[in-house]
């Protein structure tokens, strides 16, 4: 029998505290009850500032432990930063909605960190059975809180939609995992990487089979992060799942699937590059185009923020389609400024109640300019950066990935990028107009919350003064480009 | 000169009075007069300092001027690069100049959301200036697309009955040209390393890619001046905008265009621009005849001076593709008089409009019995609009008409023909909302000019006078600049051979052309 090695457990030391704290947590829960809720959701923040100040904290060269299943690099700790921050963040704006809308109850911060925990493996995973066992964690909490308001119909229904197309999302995840492996004979990423430089070529079937299995493990991730053809459940699920899920559903996860998606297309399989490229050029024009036109007829804003998140996925992988570092960078700054943007957006969203009750039509919004002049104002921010209008964040998220594409002369894919781009807008503005043109309708009830004003302000300044200083965040996701893709 | 960052004053001073107008408390009305006073009294601050701008102006030098430049991206070679030249000089005080009028203007004429309104044009300003002193791609074009978000909210909230329609065409239209300009931006980036602009200035293009960079350029600023067939967004922007809306339109957004040509597709793109001259020449005399045509038909009185905003701006595009000195300063000359002329004919609608809120010409016609101030105002500057000697329109016109005669004859003969239609549009306007009886009962009592009104009239009327009488001063500082962007034109290997015969002696061709101008100026 084999003496047990113990694995260097500190590189994954913020996995292992968020693990022993969401567990403390939920013992926690179960002896002092529901009224906990609050307490919960404040610990919960301060595990992931913990987690976050580790990850930051911790030697950032790449490393690997347990026996090749898990990576630490630049890039996982760039990832794993945005991930915290958008999880902690929604918990926080979430607070106001949970306590009022019978939501309640302790699990509810608790199953908040087991999906960040499975997103921060999913990101270390450096192996396929790593990468399943994350994002399973992580896929089995979301469809729980989808579905988290159990009396609501549209709730419950959003959350057994998610799961029956995650599941089968899943299945074709492991098939594709099971192909690879079958034809290479490994599950580590450094191993695939190697069989596919070395043995598969010149072998038409494992050729073929590790092809086939690359395009369903593709589908499986572009699933995730709900790219055109496989996003028929965002708009329902986002439309369907109470609020604050629906916010950390379009930060966190996506983000996540987008650093899984990364790392594996241009780790193990970057080999094929030419081959995942063309799927990838395809799902970006289609997920860009859809995005535009499929917004336009919207009347739920949750539901236009769903297209609006399918969109913002086509235009990082324009820069994944580039395939260079500087691609690279420009999906990670795309990813960072889509996701301020849309914890803002959300925290609009949240604050939108009259009388008590939550209403999400977008006719609500009707002179908000006149009722609530600094909601109207921090909504008109996000709305303006998300249709890319300079000198908001937004726009410098666009200016990176197109400027990837015209280097590696993707010049048709910039071209339909931009004029999509230009769609899109009409729909952002018109939310600009329903605000600021339209007769005032009823107003939202006021005050908004403490919790809730202290996000809008963060995130709009962030939004409006991005171009003021982005050299560190530039830096940031340079590096960990460049460790992405030596 | 001082390393006081005067640029940079200019630029931003409008945003601190943004900042005040934002600490202002109280109740509406004490709010709405408040934030008037910062704004106006802002601008004039800016306007103030442009002036200081121009005396200290070096006007023997084609360099840059009172420059700036503080690393922003560094390791992308990207920079915070401020400057003017004897080309943007221009631009940038009648943009200081006609915002203080427009805030004047607004004075009465805008009473909802006061507030909101001059923070709108305070951030316009900022913009528009920061447009014309960028050294910088990247960062003319933030300036130059910020652009969007003020202009939308101030026809959308302020403007007429069909202000939502009009502020998003307005809003599409330009963003549509202004991506692709984004990406022929990134091209010129990646081929050159930097998007300095001085430098960009001395990269040469290989040919076949000029073509295309030329196109996407072409796509924003054609939009932007606007040309034939790009126009239809104006005329509905300019009518459903409020009165100093149009006026900052017309007065100095379609004049980013024109810059744009002449900063960027001339100078970096030689090539394709000479390749394009018939193009443009075509759209030109389009533009010219046709939107005349359509000027004289229309009943709305700012839909007449939109309509004939585009074919002024065509007599420009002909002036700045003549590669000629005349026609290029001609052009520019043209545009700084549209920039007073149109403005100062949309606050003349303005006036009527807050009077009577029509915009009818059928619903005027006499107005010379009860306003006889404002007939006087009104007739300068149709007539500077017409072109006539000794107002600022003529100078422009004339001198881009001799060089397009030594470019192609049938364009200058065409092109000809746009000015007696203006003359007819012009004169039918002022002929039925100025003479003829004053049947209208609501007109009975109408007042003529007040001296707020009277304050923003008298500097317009003085420049327009000036411009046409005198405009050596404005041409010297022009010269130099000029020169040196057909050097940098003309630097291309090729150009076609109706420009090349005459365009070689350019130096000679000038003298003549400059002598009758100076006899005007001595005569008069």
């Amino acid at each position: 029998m084999q003496p047990f090695v113990e694995p260097d457990y500190l590189p994954a030391l913020p996995e292992l505290f968020l693990a022993g704290a969401s567990v403390t947590l939920l013992m926690a829960g179960v002896f002092i009850g529901d009224r906990s809720t609050r307490l919960m959701t404040w610990l919960a923040c301060v595990a992931m500032a913990a987690a976050f100040v580790m990850v930051l904290v911790l030697p950032d060269e790449r490393t690997t432990t347990f026996f090749g299943l898990f990576v630490v690099d630049r890039f996982a700790a760039f990832m794993k930063c945005l991930v915290l921050v958008g999880a902690a963040v929604t918990l926080i704006v979430g607070l106001g909605y949970v306590k009022r809308e019978g939501m309640n109850r302790f699990e509810f911060p608790v199953l908040i960190v087991f999906a960040t925990l499975g997103m921060l493996l999913m990101i270390s995973a450096n192996d396929l059975i790593a990468l399943y066992v994350g994002l399973e964690l992580q896929s089995l909490s979301l469809y729980i809180v989808a579905a988290f308001r159990r009396d609501s119909l549209r709730s419950t229904e959003a959350g057994l939609k998610y799961f029956v197309l995650g599941a089968i999302s899943s299945g074709l995840l492991l098939y594709g995992c099971s192909m690879v492996y079958g034809f290479t004979g490994v599950t580590g990423f450094e191993g695939i990487a190697e069989a596919l430089a070395t043995t598969v070529p010149g072998n038409v079937a494992a050729e073929t089979g590790v092809l086939i299995g690359l395009v369903f493990i593709a589908a499986a991730l572009a699933f995730k992060v709900s790219a055109v053809p496989f996003h028929m459940w965002t708009p329902d699920v986002y439309e369907g799942a109470p609020t604050p899920v629906t916010a950390f559903f379009a930060a966190a996860p996506k983000v996540a699937a987008m650093a899984l998606l990364l790392r594996v297309f241009l780790g193990p399989f970057h080999e094929l590059a030419g081959q995942w490229d063309q799927i990838i050029i395809f799902v970006s024009i289609a997920s860009m185009g859809l995005g535009a036109f499929a917004a336009i007829g919207q009347k739920n804003i949750k539901r236009l923020m769903a297209y609006s998140s399918i969109g913002h996925v086509g235009y990082a992988l324009v820069g994944l389609s580039a395939g260079t570092p500087e691609g690279i960078r420009g999906v990670l700054v795309y990813m960072l400024i889509y996701m301020v943007m849309t914890l803002g957006g959300f925290a609009c969203i949240l604050a939108m109640r009259q009388r008590g009750q939550m209403v999400e039509e977008i006719s609500d919004l009707s002179g908000l300019s006149k009722t609530n002049p600094t909601l109207a104002l921090a909504l008109a921010i996000f709305m303006f950066s998300m249709a890319g209008i300079p000198p908001l964040a937004g726009f410098f998220g666009k200016l990176y990935v197109f400027l990837a594409a015209v280097d590696t002369g993707l010049y048709g894919l910039a071209i339909f990028g931009v004029l999509a781009s230009v769609v899109g807008a009409y729909y952002y503005i018109r939310i600009v107009k329903v605000m600021y043109f339209d007769k005032p309708a009823e107003g939202f009830d006021r005050p908004v919350g403490a919790e809730l004003s202290a996000v809008l302000a963060g995130t709009g300044i962030i939004t409006l003064l991005f171009f003021a200083y982005p050299a560190p965040i530039l830096a940031g996701a340079e590096a960990a480009a460049a460790a992405l893709m030596p | 000169m001082t390393d006081w960052p005067i640029l940079s004053t200019v630029t931003f001073l409008p945003l601190v009075g943004v900042f005040f107008i934002l600490l202002i408390r109280g109740d509406e009305r004490q709010i709405a007069a408040n934030s008037r006073h910062v704004a106006l009294w802002t601008s004039v601050v800016t306007f103030a300092l442009s002036i200081v701008l121009i005396a200290d102006f070096d006007t023997t030098t084609a360099e840059f001027q009172f420059v700036e430049f503080v690393p922003w991206l560094p390791e992308h070679n990207i920079g915070y690069h401020l400057g003017v030249d004897g080309i943007s000089i221009f631009f940038l005080i009648l943009t200081t100049f006609l915002i203080p009028l427009c805030i004047l203007a607004s004075w009465e004429a805008i009473q909802t959301r006061v507030r909101e309104f001059m923070i709108a044009f305070l951030a316009m300003e900022t913009l528009i200036v920061g447009v014309f002193c960028s050294l910088d791609f990247v960062m003319f074009y933030i300036f130059f697309e910020g652009q969007l978000i003020p202009m939308f909210l101030i026809i959308g909230i302020w403007g007429g009955a069909r202000r939502v329609y009009s502020a998003f065409k307005f809003f599409l239209y330009t963003l549509v040209g202004s991506v692709l300009f984004l990406l022929a931006i990134l091209f010129m980036y990646l081929d050159a390393g930097t998007t300095d602009i001085p430098t960009l200035l001395m990269h040469e293009f290989a040919p076949a890619v000029q073509t295309w960079l030329w196109l996407a350029l072409f796509a924003s600023f054609a939009v932007k001046l606007p040309m034939w067939p790009f126009h239809t967004w104006l005329p509905d922007a300019h009518v459903e905008a409020p009165t100093a809306g149009s006026v900052i339109l017309a007065g100095i957004l379609l004049k980013m265009g024109g810059y744009g040509f002449l900063r960027f597709s001339l100078p970096m793109l030689p090539d394709a621009s000479a390749f394009f001259v018939p193009f443009i020449y075509s759209l030109s005399v389009v533009a010219i005849i046709y939107t005349s045509l359509v000027a004289l038909m229309q009943q709305d009185m700012k839909k007449l001076i939109a309509y004939s905003s585009v074919a002024h701006m065509g007599i420009v595009t002909i002036g700045i593709f003549t590669f000629t000195g005349q026609g290029i300063e001609g052009g520019i000359i043209q545009m700084l008089s549209h920039g007073i002329v149109s403005a100062a004919l949309f606050l003349c609608v303005g006036v009527v409009y807050d009077r009577t809120h029509t915009r009818e010409i059928a619903d005027y016609g006499g107005l010379v019995h009860r306003m006889p101030m404002y007939a006087f105002v009104l007739m300068v500057f149709t007539l500077a609009a017409i072109g006539l000697p000794g107002t600022s329109g003529f100078v422009g016109e004339f001198m881009v008409l001799v060089g397009a005669f030594q470019s192609n004859t049938w364009v200058a003969m065409l092109a000809l023909t746009g000015v007696i239609l203006g003359a007819a549009y012009m004169l039918w306007l002022y002929r039925r909302v100025i003479f003829g009886d004053l049947t209208k009962e609501n007109l009975k009592s109408i007042t003529d000019l007040n001296w707020r009104e009277v304050g923003i009239f008298a500097p317009l009327v003085s420049l327009a006078l000036v411009l046409g009488l005198y405009p050596e001063p404005f041409l010297d500082v022009l010269h130099v600049s000029v020169e040196n962007l057909i050097a940098q034109t003309n630097g291309a290997p090729d150009l076609p051979i109706a420009v090349a015969p005459e365009g070689a002696p350019m130096q000679e061709a000038q003298a003549p052309a400059r002598g009758p101008l100076a006899a005007l100026a001595a005569l008069n």
